[in-house]
């Protein structure tokens, strides 16, 4: 327990030193984590820790960056890009293969060591390059499409490979029993239990061919129909319980669960819980998952990067430093002269191409996991693969400094083609609507009236079952919550409708949205006359009394009743409106916050004056100037004198 | 004939002419009564019904206090919004063909103040000529108006209860089609007066 709570500690306060410093110095969170883990690591090896035990823990921040990933997408999004997925993908890996392997072969490899290596190096970084596009804000660009739609065919890519793999085992290492530093213990479902040493539970061991694919089949199914069928009940159960961390428990579930799942059939469970992801992706509790398992893909992820850092053998790069070195650049340029050629084909520009091509040069965490499988199936001997991994590790390690070159050099020199695209991200500045209710749903509704497409956020189970029947999508959640109004897009939003109930949440939210997010416009629901002080305070642009407006119609309705002409009727609501209005204006200099303005004499007593004061007025102002105007039309004096101009009566 | 009174006072509750007129109007059977102000308090004028009530009407009448030798501010924005290109005047705007437009107007100033001598400076005719023309682009037969003048010094009693009557027996006369347009035109101005020449 001692060792564990130290090794915690050490690990968490070097991110919490590291990471701060490194964005400080605009380095990025990712070279900070890393450049952590260097440093941690004597203290690491002193502990005996299993380094890469804890990194394959981490690597499941990869699975649930995979997840929130695929939230983003919807399955339509999805076919949309089919082309450039396969296209761009596609020949990547494949061209990024063929270059590696016969630069290899020349160098005087074995045709399958070569190609081996290949597919270790042709793979990049998911996990440091989508970290990155998303701090930088460059998802929407399309250098940061054109790089996802390559990670992505990457993590399908595995799957083929693990499968190829066992194929390239070289005679020679057979019975050699060969484990590489740390690939021993090593389970994390890529292979599926294909003998490491390691007892591992698998649904498709040993059985024939035919039987592997229906399971896998099946269990690619059942990922569709737990996502759109089992979720949405389950979810509105653990909803109705009103409690945060059953929900968070329940999300967590989820995604261990497919992943448990994937692991268990031999696939990838990066790419089940990505599916998972995009089955859910139109679900109303999108954004609520997206808020509660980012701070674990953060908190993993930043372990992973760290574990990175922590397992750079040092000594073994000391003796083979130009080597490494020499074959990390080369791999470098390689995948970079292959990406540089993809964005000629593809019409990337400007700083798309630079984006793309330095982006995604590295090689990546999924190289780590093929380079364990190699040598447990005998493809590769164990001095090649140390040296492979000290390459990966190192250019992941330079993949921040390219980004830093790219944000120095070549975004700054192609700053205004960056604007002239300002319109593609558009769709990407949303308004938020909180509650939807009563309130928010008819500001809802008039928003869409104008083409706008709002997200709808809402705490309310029931309501939410509701207004689905209704074929709205509202998303559940907590709008209150600062990660849910991140997951609903507060970074980039324009306006912020608060229509929740509750004084406190309501002025709550305000202050906070108000003073983090200066840019959004925040038109606010008051309770009650007070309500509209607080919200003043609190930084709202536009303050509207909840029930207000409904009132005066209603009292513009008696007048009608009573037999007053409608457009007098009309006028004297207005006039009452505005007379209102000047009394709240009026009245706030007394006001005082948290005091009901019935225990406070001094607002009493001011109240009561204007009011007098006012009546005092409309009632001795039946003619002359300054009535018409609050009042309409009203007759010149009668008493005409003939050579004095007249309108009409 | 079919006979429209789109009546319009912003002031309504104040105006003893116009209320005597309206009271007049809604004693004659079959002619339809629109209070401008009332219908559209908030001025949200409603084109399509409008336009079905000017289709199913053959005379179409705008009573309403002269001010600013103009008409109140609802009745413009009426013209502005159901007097539609197609639907009025221009390509295909021919749905008002041969319609009759006229106008009960009540002016606060006596009739000496209108004319080149008197302190408004023109003809009533002539400050009226907007009504006019805007008859004539939408092939419409514009009918002398109904007038009172000094309608201010006018009170139950003192003058208001023969304009009234008179504007009683005008409608009538119109929905009967008794009148003479050729003897009203030469007029130019109609008043309780001078309606003996005009009915038939």
């Amino acid at each position: 327990m001692t060792s564990f709570l130290l090794l915690a500690t050490v690990i968490l306060i070097a991110g919490v030193i590291a990471v701060p410093l490194a964005s400080k110095l605009g380095l990025g969170s990712v070279l900070g984590y890393l450049l952590a883990g260097i440093a941690i690591s004597p203290i690491l090896h002193w502990l005996d820790v299993d380094i890469i035990q804890v990194q394959h823990f981490a690597e499941f921040g990869v699975v649930m960056m995979l997840f929130l990933v695929g939230l983003e997408l919807d399955p339509k999004m999805l076919w949309a890009m089919r082309r450039r997925l396969l296209g761009l993908g596609g020949l990547q890996v494949g061209l990024s293969i063929a270059l590696i392997a016969a630069i290899a072969m020349l160098l005087g490899l074995q045709p399958t060591v070569a190609l081996a290596l290949g597919m270790v190096f042709a793979l990049s970084s998911t996990a440091i390059v989508l970290q990155t596009l998303n701090e930088k804000g460059l998802m929407q660009a399309q250098g940061g499409k054109s790089s996802f739609q390559v990670l992505l065919f990457q993590d399908i890519a595995v799957i083929p490979m693990l499968a190829l793999l066992p194929l390239l085992a070289l005679p020679e290492l057979a019975g050699l029993g060969a484990d590489v530093a740390h690939g021993g213990g090593h389970d994390d479902g890529h292979e599926g239990g294909h003998g490491d040493g390691h007892a591992a539970i698998s649904l498709v061991d040993g059985r024939p061919s035919w039987q592997v694919g229906l399971i896998t089949l099946a269990a690619i199914g059942s990922i569709g129909v737990i996502g759109s069928f089992l979720t949405r009940p389950l979810f509105r159960f653990v909803a109705l319980a009103n409690l945060r961390e059953v929900f968070v428990a329940t999300a967590l579930a989820l995604v261990i669960g497919i992943a448990l799942l994937m692991s268990l059939v031999g696939l990838s469970p990066a790419l089940g819980t990505f599916l998972a992801g995009v089955v859910l992706a139109n679900s109303e509790y999108r954004h609520e998952l997206e808020s509660d398992i980012d701070p674990f893909r953060g908190l993993l992820l930043g372990l992973f990067f760290m574990t990175v850092g922590a397992a750079i053998n040092f000594s073994l790069l000391a003796e083979n430093l130009w080597m490494v070195v020499g074959i990390t650049l080369g791999v470098m340029l390689i995948k970079a002269f292959v990406l540089y050629i993809l964005t000629l084909l593809f019409r990337l520009q400007g700083a798309d191409r630079w984006l793309f091509t330095l982006g995604l040069a590295q090689a990546g965490e999924f190289g780590f996991v093929l380079l364990s499988f190699t040598v447990a199936n005998n493809v590769l001997p164990q001095e090649i693969a140390q040296i492979a991994l000290l390459v990966v590790t190192l250019s992941m390690l330079l993949t921040p400094a390219l980004f830093i070159f790219y944000d120095r050099v070549v975004a700054s020199k192609f700053a205004h083609d960056q604007e002239a695209e300002a319109d593609e991200i558009d769709h990407s500045s949303p308004i938020i609507v909180v509650g939807y209710g009563r309130f928010g749903g008819v500001v809802a509704r008039m928003l869409r009236q104008i083409g706008e497409q709002p997200v709808l956020v809402d705490y309310s189970a029931t309501q939410l079952e509701m207004v689905r029947r209704f074929g709205t999508k509202v998303f559940f959640g907590d709008g209150t919550r600062p990660d849910m109004l991140h997951a609903a897009g507060i970074d980039d939003a324009k306006m912020l409708v608060v229509a929740i109930d509750g004084k406190e949440q309501i002025t709550h939210l305000v202050e906070y949205v108000s003073r983090h997010h200066p840019h959004v416009h925040i038109v606010a629901r008051a309770v009650d006359r007070e309500h509209v002080y607080d919200l003043y305070q609190a930084g709202a642009n536009d303050i509207v009394r909840e029930t207000f407006d409904s009132a005066v119609r209603a009292g513009r309705s008696a007048y009608e009743a009573l037999g007053i002409h409608p457009y007098q009727a009309e006028r004297l609501a207005r006039r009452f409106t505005k007379a209102d209005r000047k009394l709240l204006v009026d009245t706030a200099s007394v006001h005082k916050p948290g005091v009901r303005a019935g225990d406070n004499p001094e607002f009493v007593a001011l109240a009561r004056e204007l009011n007098e004061q006012m009546e005092e007025e409309l009632r001795n102002a039946s003619t002359g100037f300054g009535v018409q105007a609050s009042d309409g039309w009203v007759p010149p004096p009668a008493n005409l004198k003939t050579d004095e101009p007249e309108q009409g009566r | 004939m079919r006979v429209l009174v789109y009546q319009a006072h912003p002031g309504a509750q104040h105006s003893m002419a116009n209320k005597a007129m309206n009271a007049a109007t809604q004693s004659v059977e079959g002619i339809e009564f629109v209070d401008l102000y009332a219908k559209y308090p908030r001025f949200d004028i409603d084109v399509a019904a409008e336009q079905e009530r000017l289709l199913r009407s053959d005379v179409i009448l705008f009573q309403y206090p002269l001010f600013w030798y103009s008409t109140p501010s609802i009745i413009k924005e009426w013209q502005d919004l159901v007097l539609e290109h197609g639907f009025a005047y221009g390509t295909g705007g021919d749905k008002l063909a041969g319609k009759i437009w006229s106008m009960g107007i009540t002016c606060g100033a006596p009739e000496d103040a209108y004319g080149a001598n008197g302190y408004n400076g023109f003809a009533l005719r002539t400050l009226l000529t907007p009504m006019e023309q805007t008859a004539r682009l939408c092939h419409m037969q514009f009918l002398s108006p109904y007038v009172l003048y000094g309608a201010l010094a006018k009170r139950e009693g003192h003058g208001l209860s023969p304009h009234a009557e008179g504007w009683r027996r005008w409608l009538v006369a119109l929905r009967d089609d008794q009148v003479s347009f050729e003897a009203t035109n030469a007029l130019g101005v109609v008043q309780a007066e001078n309606l003996n020449e005009v009915i038939q």
